[in-house]
């Protein structure tokens, strides 16, 4: 496999924005060793802060810096970064609308050895369900680099979500991705897939082989789950009526129910999510964590045929 | 003005802030008067002396910023902001109101003067650090203060804030605590005994005093002492106080917590205040 893992990129990314710009901060709790922020804390202690495990003030410490002018980017897990820290995201991050960033590794199933309890898979749900907040899975490394960089000029709170493993290149450096629109991989006419993060590259394959045997797929890779493209689902559901949505991440709260309350409110279209089954994970490959969850490619080529049944 | 004018000023601010917050807690028929009231003296010395501050100019970037950590209080907090004309004093009459500036707990996008949302408790201290962490890195002048409850201190949060203000060396930090011993449902020692707060904000590595927080000339010379003290360590204030300060029916009962007097009660609090 050709690929990397994008907290990788996140690492790179706020490097070189924080060499252009010395308002951006990270604000670590103690992981930045694996959330690959070393290199910056090195070069640009000034704007380097480790407030240790202690998520909640990291957060809080990061919304007193946005009032000053800083940009801070607060860096941990998505266990931690969606749900330790949860209400003071609510409470200081977000019902102030400041500019603070929360960049988290270790999403989905990434994390695969570790377990369930450094595995996020409600994180995206959870940060949905708050005002004012921007929700972003990049679907690989040069997507990552890009949408890193779009939340950094983006004026207001920010998840974005990152995997610990290397994923597969899906894009090259020459992507263009913006905050809140839909990138279509491929048109179709058949049926549409909706999907984002690490399992993209199964979707790619997947809508590949529903081409050989004559269905037409239309790929969307739906970064930005909020604010969610409403243009482009409705024109799924318009144009097309058959949707399969993917992510490593529950079937709760996150893409996949964001395209269903669309289409059951369009009254029109049918959604078949793959996700994770509302259930924790364990220390297992991360091939198997998805397989257990129908998170593969014949799953979604079964779902999409399934849909063009009825 | 000597030190003996400047304190016999600050006391009649403090009674016009408690007038002015029972006033709006009773238009309101709602909000928290016991800890707005414990807290007043302590609010009188910031915003009519110690604070660098710009009311015509509220983002003015080199003020003091302050942090009311225990957000529920903000009826003393619109007082100070009120009467140092952030806003009409006719505001007052607003507070809890559907579209008012005067929210239920302090709101940065609507009310000028207030430099950080708070209302859920243990937060406020965190921001404060924020503040002062950016203040050191960019080599600026301005202070931050926050007031934090006693009760506030069981959040674990708090205690998070004060080792990163020690860690990174924020003098420019003043935390005030307001020690009335009081929280919503009991006392502190009933409901969670907060133990002695000086000694714990010391063993963290805090310069750490205690005061009667009513009196003004002991807050006076608490802040005075503090201002030029510089040497690394963020600074804490606890004040003894009496939760519902200055009416009698109202000091050390714990349902005047979170409840607004009715006509006759508003009218003898009234008059005990001027007479305070």
């Amino acid at each position: 496999m050709e690929g990397k893992a994008t907290r990788d990129a996140y690492g790179e990314e706020i490097l070189a924005l924080g060499r252009e710009n010395k308002s951006i901060y990270v604000v670590d709790a103690d992981i930045g060793k694996s959330c690959k922020t070393v290199p910056f804390s090195q070069e640009l202690p000034e704007q380097h802060v480790n407030v240790g495990i202690a998520e909640q003030n990291a957060a809080g410490v990061a919304a007193g810096l946005a009032t000053c002018g800083k940009v801070p980017f607060v860096t941990t897990y998505a266990v931690f970064g969606s749900m330790r820290m949860s209400e003071q995201i609510r409470q200081e991050v977000c019902y102030p609308k400041l500019n603070v960033k929360i960049a988290c590794s270790h999403g989905g199933f990434t994390p695969a050895n570790d377990g369930a309890s450094h595995q996020g898979i409600e994180d995206m749900g959870v940060m949905r369900s708050i005002p004012n907040m921007t929700v972003i899975m990049p679907a690989d490394y040069y997507a990552a680099r890009k949408l890193v960089r779009k939340s950094a000029e983006y004026t207001g709170p920010v998840y974005l979500r990152f995997t610990r493993d290397p994923i597969p290149f899906v894009y090259d450096e020459s992507v263009e991705l913006e905050i809140g629109k839909a990138h279509m991989i491929r048109d179709g006419i058949d049926v549409a897939i909706i999907a984002n993060g690490d399992i993209m590259s199964r979707a790619v394959k997947a809508a590949e082989e529903l081409e050989k045997k004559g269905i037409s797929v239309r790929l969307l890779d739906m970064h930005t789950i909020k604010p969610l493209d409403e243009e482009a689902v409705l024109s799924c559901i318009e144009e097309i009526g058959r949707i399969v949505t993917v992510e490593d991440h529950s079937i709760l709260n996150g893409l996949g129910s964001a395209v269903c309350e669309m289409t059951a409110e369009k009254g029109k279209g049918r959604v078949t999510r793959i996700g994770i089954r509302d259930q924790f994970g364990e220390s297992a490959p991360y091939d198997y964590l998805l397989e257990k969850n129908g998170i593969t490619v014949e799953n979604i080529i079964f779902s999409a045929e399934e849909l063009l049944k009825n | 003005m000597n030190k003996n004018e400047k304190v016999a000023y600050l006391k009649e601010k403090a009674k016009e802030l408690r007038k002015t917050a029972l006033t709006m807690i009773h238009t309101a028929q709602s909000g928290h008067p016991g800890g707005s009231l414990s807290a007043a003296d302590f609010m009188a010395a910031l915003y009519f002396d110690e604070l660098n501050i710009r009311p015509e100019e509220p983002k003015w970037p080199e003020r003091d910023r302050f942090v009311l950590s225990k957000g529920h209080v903000c009826p003393i907090l619109y007082s100070s902001l009120a009467l140092r004309e952030y806003f009409p004093y006719e505001t007052i009459y607003t507070l809890r109101k559907q579209g008012s500036i005067l929210q239920g707990h302090p709101d940065m996008k609507v009310c000028p003067g207030v430099d950080i949302s708070t209302g859920s408790l243990g937060q406020g201290l965190s921001t404060a650090v924020g503040m002062a962490l950016a203040g050191k890195r960019d080599r600026k002048d301005y202070r931050v203060f926050c007031v934090v409850g006693d009760g506030e201190c069981q959040e674990g949060q708090i205690w998070e804030a004060v080792m990163s203000a020690v860690k990174y060396q924020l003098d420019n930090l003043t935390i005030f605590v307001d020690n009335n011993n009081l929280q919503n449902d009991n006392s502190c020692d009933v409901v969670m005994p907060t133990g002695d707060l000086k000694a714990k904000f010391e063993a963290f590595g805090c310069n750490s005093r205690r005061i009667n927080g009513h009196k003004m000339e002991e807050i006076v010379e608490a802040l005075d002492d503090l201002r030029d003290m510089n040497d690394g360590r963020p600074k804490v204030i606890v004040g003894n106080t009496v939760k519902g300060k200055g009416v009698s029916f109202m000091e050390n009962v714990v349902m005047w917590h979170g409840v607004a007097p009715d006509k006759e009660q508003f009218a003898q609090a009234m008059s005990e205040v001027e007479a305070m």
